[in-house]
C-alpha cells in the first residue's frame, strides 16, 4: 500500500426511498476516514442522505471479456419478458 | 472479432469503453497524460486563488472563495480517482507533476495580482474551462465521462461567481472598473491559449478525435468561447484587449486577431511568470502532510488489529 491510503469505492443515496448508487471513489486510511472524506468529496450540495464506503480491493467483479458467456443463460428466455405474451383483443390494465 | 476489433466497435457505436474492457496501449496513454492534466490543472488552480482567501474584500466573498477553492481540490479528486482506473497509481501521477514530466493548464502560471483578477478567473478561466468540459462529458471513457458530468455541475456556480465579482467592480467607480478592465487585459489571451495550439498545429488532436476522446477541436471550442463571452464583456462596457476582434456575419461568430504562440510554448515549457512557484508550493504542501498520511496510516492499521482481536 502506499502511502496514498487505500481506494474506497463510494455509494450514495440521494434521497429515502432510492438505491444506493455508486459514485466514485477515493484515498482513505480506515474507514472512519473514507466516510468523512465520501462526505466532503461527494456530497458538498446535499447530494445524499446516507453514504456507503466500500474497499476497492473486497469488490469481486465479472469480467467484461467473458461477458457474453457469463450473461447468456438469460438469452434465449424470451418468456420471461412481459411482451412476450399475446393478449385477447379488448383485454385492458394488463 | 480481435480485441482491437471490438474496441474499433465500441467506439464506432458510441458504447463507452470501461477500466476492465481491453484498449489500445495508445488509448490508454492518451487517456493517462490528459486526464492527470486535467487532474493536475484543477489541483495547482488552487493556488493562484488561494493568495486571495485573507485578502478577500468581504466575509462573503471569503466563504465564495474557500468553497471555490474546495470545489477545484474535489475536481482534482474526481480526475485522479479516475486516472487511476487506467492502472497507474495516484503516487505516480503527482510524482510526474512534480518532476515536471506531466504538464498541467499554463493559465495557472500566470499570478493573480488584483482581487479582479478573482473575478478574471472565475469568469474567463472557469469559463474556458467549461466549454471544453461540457463537451468531454460525452468523451469515450467511461470514468472520465462521469467525472466531467459531476464536474460541470458544479462548475457554473464558478464561473457566475467570477462575472459577478467584474460585473460588481464594472458599476463601481472609475478606479474599481479599471481594476475589471487590466484583469480582462491580462487574462483574455492566456484564456483562449487554453484550448491549445490551431487544429492544423496540434499533433496530438488526431487520434484524440478518432477515439473519440475528444469530441470537438481546440479551434472550434476555442471559438464556441469566444462567441460567447464577447457578449458578456460588452454588456459591461469593458473592451476585450483584441483589435482584430469584429464579428462575422457571414460566419455568424467573431473573427479574432492573432494568438502570440511564442508566449504560450514558453509557459509551457516552464518559463512563465509563476511555473517554479506554483511546483515548489506543491511539493512543500506534499512533504508537510506526509507525518499525517503516516499517522493516519498507523491509526488505520492499529485500528484494524483492534476490530480483529475483540
Amino acid at each position: 500500500m502506499d502511502n496514498q491510503g487505500e481506494i474506497w469505492e463510494v455509494f450514495i443515496q440521494s434521497k429515502p426511498g432510492l438505491a444506493h448508487k455508486h459514485v466514485g471513489n477515493l484515498h482513505a486510511m480506515g474507514e472512519e476516514m473514507a466516510l468523512q472524506n465520501a462526505r466532503d468529496l461527494y456530497t458538498r450540495r446535499k447530494e445524499g442522505t446516507c453514504i456507503w464506503v466500500v474497499r476497492h480491493a473486497d469488490i469481486f467483479s465479472s469480467n467484461p471479456e467473458d461477458s457474453g458467456s457469463f450473461f447468456d443463460p438469460s438469452d434465449d428466455k424470451i418468456y420471461r419478458q412481459a411482451t412476450h405474451y399475446v393478449m385477447p383483443e379488448g383485454a385492458k390494465h394488463i | 472479432m480481435t480485441d482491437l476489433e471490438k474496441f474499433n466497435d465500441k467506439i464506432a457505436n458510441n458504447i463507452k469503453i470501461e477500466p476492465k474492457d481491453w484498449m489500445p496501449d495508445d488509448y490508454r496513454k492518451h487517456l493517462q497524460r490528459q486526464m492527470s492534466q486535467h487532474a493536475h490543472s484543477e489541483i495547482i488552480g488552487m493556488q493562484p486563488e488561494g493568495n486571495w482567501v485573507l485578502r478577500a474584500p468581504t466575509m462573503r466573498a471569503k466563504v465564495i472563495l474557500l468553497a471555490k477553492i474546495q470545489d477545484e481540490a474535489g475536481h482534482g479528486l474526481y480526475l485522479y480517482s479516475a486516472a487511476e482506473t487506467l492502472g497507474k497509481s495516484r503516487d505516480t501521477y503527482i510524482e510526474e507533476l512534480q518532476t515536471g514530466k506531466a504538464k498541467y493548464s499554463s493559465i495557472f502560471n500566470y499570478p493573480t495580482l488584483s482581487w479582479a483578477d478573482m473575478g478574471a478567473v472565475g469568469w474567463l478561466v472557469d469559463g474556458a474551462a467549461i466549454v471544453n468540459q461540457v463537451s468531454l462529458q460525452r468523451t469515450s471513457y467511461g470514468p472520465y465521462a462521469r467525472s466531467m458530468v459531476r464536474i460541470c455541475k458544479e462548475e457554473s456556480f464558478h464561473q457566475r461567481q467570477g462575472y459577478e465579482i467584474i460585473a460588481t467592480l464594472a458599476k463601481g467607480t472609475p478606479k474599481q472598473k479599471e481594476m475589471a478592465q487590466d484583469a480582462l487585459n491580462r487574462f483574455w489571451w492566456p484564456s483562449i491559449m487554453m484550448f491549445g495550439p490551431h487544429d492544423a498545429d496540434s499533433y496530438r488532436s488526431s487520434n484524440a478525435m478518432e477515439w473519440k476522446i475528444k469530441l470537438e477541436s481546440n479551434d472550434a471550442l476555442r471559438q464556441s468561447f469566444i462567441d460567447k463571452t464577447v457578449p458578456q464583456a460588452e454588456l459591461l462596457g469593458l473592451t476585450i484587449p483584441d483589435p482584430d476582434l469584429k464579428w462575422n456575419e457571414e460566419r455568424g461568430s467573431y473573427d479574432f486577431g492573432e494568438i502570440n504562440w511564442e508566449e504560450f510554448w514558453n509557459v509551457v515549457k516552464g518559463n512563465g511568470p509563476c511555473n517554479k512557484q506554483r511546483i515548489k508550493h506543491h511539493v512543500k504542501a506534499h512533504e508537510n502532510g506526509k507525518w499525517v498520511r503516516e499517522a493516519a496510516n498507523a491509526y488505520a492499521k492499529k485500528q484494524k488489529e483492534i476490530k480483529k482481536a475483540s
